[in-house]
């Protein structure tokens, strides 16, 4: 069934996709299955968000950029509610992001994330030239979120989204 | 002329009555203290990569303590709220409530309810890495328990915790390993760490009052993991020994005065300061 608040809730994701990570900015919000849900009740908007890592320093900044899109879009009774459980999964990130994380150079995750795998018992690949020879030079990279690679044909140092 | 005081200046937090709300401070007090030491090898770590790895561990270690003090702080706001009268007021936001950073700025060491053992100096890095792979094998096992908690909310951050820490578990185990089966120089230091630090690993399987997990039931795990890395790094598992107590109940050593002194300065000396 169609009704209003469908259709407003559809506006709202719609926005919410344009509201990208600061870390990695060539990922959205929703690319990165950080949205929950999304609430409407008479004239205010909740936004239900999940942190990737207990620690992101980028979540409060992902919160203030969530409010600042719909505000630029006439919204003004907002609300941003942060949720722990489930617990964030790189499961939830979506075949698009994937694509993006791979074009932009950054490995993206390879496993499911229930299925956990030691680092050495599978191949990242390079995603400058494909090659699955590669080797984990740090299980701790750039960020919470990524371990750092190289890769041993092309010898370029590489970030891998990790399973999470 | 008579000097107003800014409301943040001259409240204590409030007395914790509950148990809910000491034993969650005492996880977020854990996790801060282990962040704090940690956080010291932000730029000295021996070399970048793990430099980056100590630092962030440390990071997420701060973010768990976040979520325990939010939640410690909504415990002890309802319960102030309730008993309004017979409390002092505590410090904090709005209305004089508690908040995330009253209570990791503004308490003093005897509130604290951190275990000894994170509280220790870093010393080498072969003793800053066996005090993280003795914790994160405590936290490991501790949170297993923890995310089926009948307490919804620290149910929630031990589930979302764990997958972290079972990262922090796997690099400080490698490390271990390394250094103990690597070179005389590298063994013998972790033999000293060894010496250093075992005799803080029982407090953390004595329950203090308000434990809601029975910690006492994850001692033979925790020496089952402990006992694995030992053999393959050829370091000796200690004989019994004298363990030392007391952080639980807010009777510290020396170290933590020095580590609240950095990590409360700015909130003491400028108070209700912000970015």
């Amino acid at each position: 069934m169609v009704t209003a608040s469908n259709i407003l809730t559809q506006q709202i994701w719609k926005i919410l996709e344009e509201v990208t990570d600061p870390e990695v900015p060539v990922l959205t919000i929703t690319d990165l299955g950080i949205v929950r849900d999304v609430k409407i009740t008479g004239d205010q908007v909740e936004v239900i968000i999940t942190p990737t890592y207990t620690g992101c320093p980028a979540m409060d900044m992902i919160a203030m950029n969530i409010k600042l899109a719909l505000i630029e879009h006439g919204y003004t009774n907002i609300k941003i509610t942060s949720v722990l459980s489930p617990a964030w999964t790189t499961d939830w990130m979506s075949d698009e992001g994937k694509r993006k994380l791979k074009e932009y150079g950054i490995a993206p995750p390879q496993n499911e994330s229930g299925r956990f795998q030691r680092p050495e018992s599978f191949h990242v690949q390079c995603p400058q030239c494909n090659s699955t020879n590669t080797k984990l030079i740090s299980e701790f990279g750039s960020t919470a979120c990524k371990s750092l690679y190289q890769c041993n044909d092309c010898k370029e140092p590489f970030d891998y989204f990790k399973c999470h | 002329m008579e000097k107003t005081f800014n409301t943040k200046d001259s409240l204590k937090v409030a007395p914790l009555e509950g148990f809910r709300e000491a034993y969650t401070l005492h996880l977020a007090d854990n996790a801060l203290i282990i962040a704090q030491r940690n956080s010291e090898y932000c730029g000295h770590g021996p070399i970048l990569e793990q430099d980056i790895a100590i630092t962030n561990i440390s990071l997420d270690l701060l973010g768990q303590s976040r979520n325990f003090y939010q939640y410690a702080a909504q415990l002890i706001n309802a319960a102030t709220t309730s008993k309004r009268g017979s409390l002092v007021l505590p410090f904090g936001e709005d209305l004089g409530g508690a908040s995330e950073d009253s209570l990791a700025y503004l308490r003093t060491e005897r509130e604290f309810k951190n275990c000894l053992l994170v509280e220790l100096p870093n010393g080498d890095w072969g003793q800053t890495i066996l005090r993280q792979f003795f914790f994160s094998t405590y936290q490991f096992l501790l949170y297993q328990k923890l995310q089926n908690n009948s307490d919804a909310q620290l149910a929630a951050i031990a589930a979302k915790a764990l997958k972290e820490v079972t990262y922090h578990l796997r690099w400080s185990s490698e490390w271990v390993i390394r250094l103990g089966d690597g070179t005389t120089e590298s063994h013998q230091r972790m033999l000293k760490a060894i010496d250093e630090l075992w005799r803080y690993t029982g407090e953390l399987f004595m329950p203090a009052d308000y434990e809601k997990e029975d910690v006492s039931l994850l001692k033979d795990d925790w020496m089952k993991k402990v006992s694995e890395v030992f053999e393959e790094a050829t370091l000796p598992l200690p004989e019994k020994a004298f363990m030392q107590t007391g952080g639980k109940q807010g009777i510290h050593t020396e170290h933590l005065g020095y580590i609240l002194t950095e990590l409360q300065y700015l909130q003491r000396t400028y108070p209700g300061a912000e970015w």
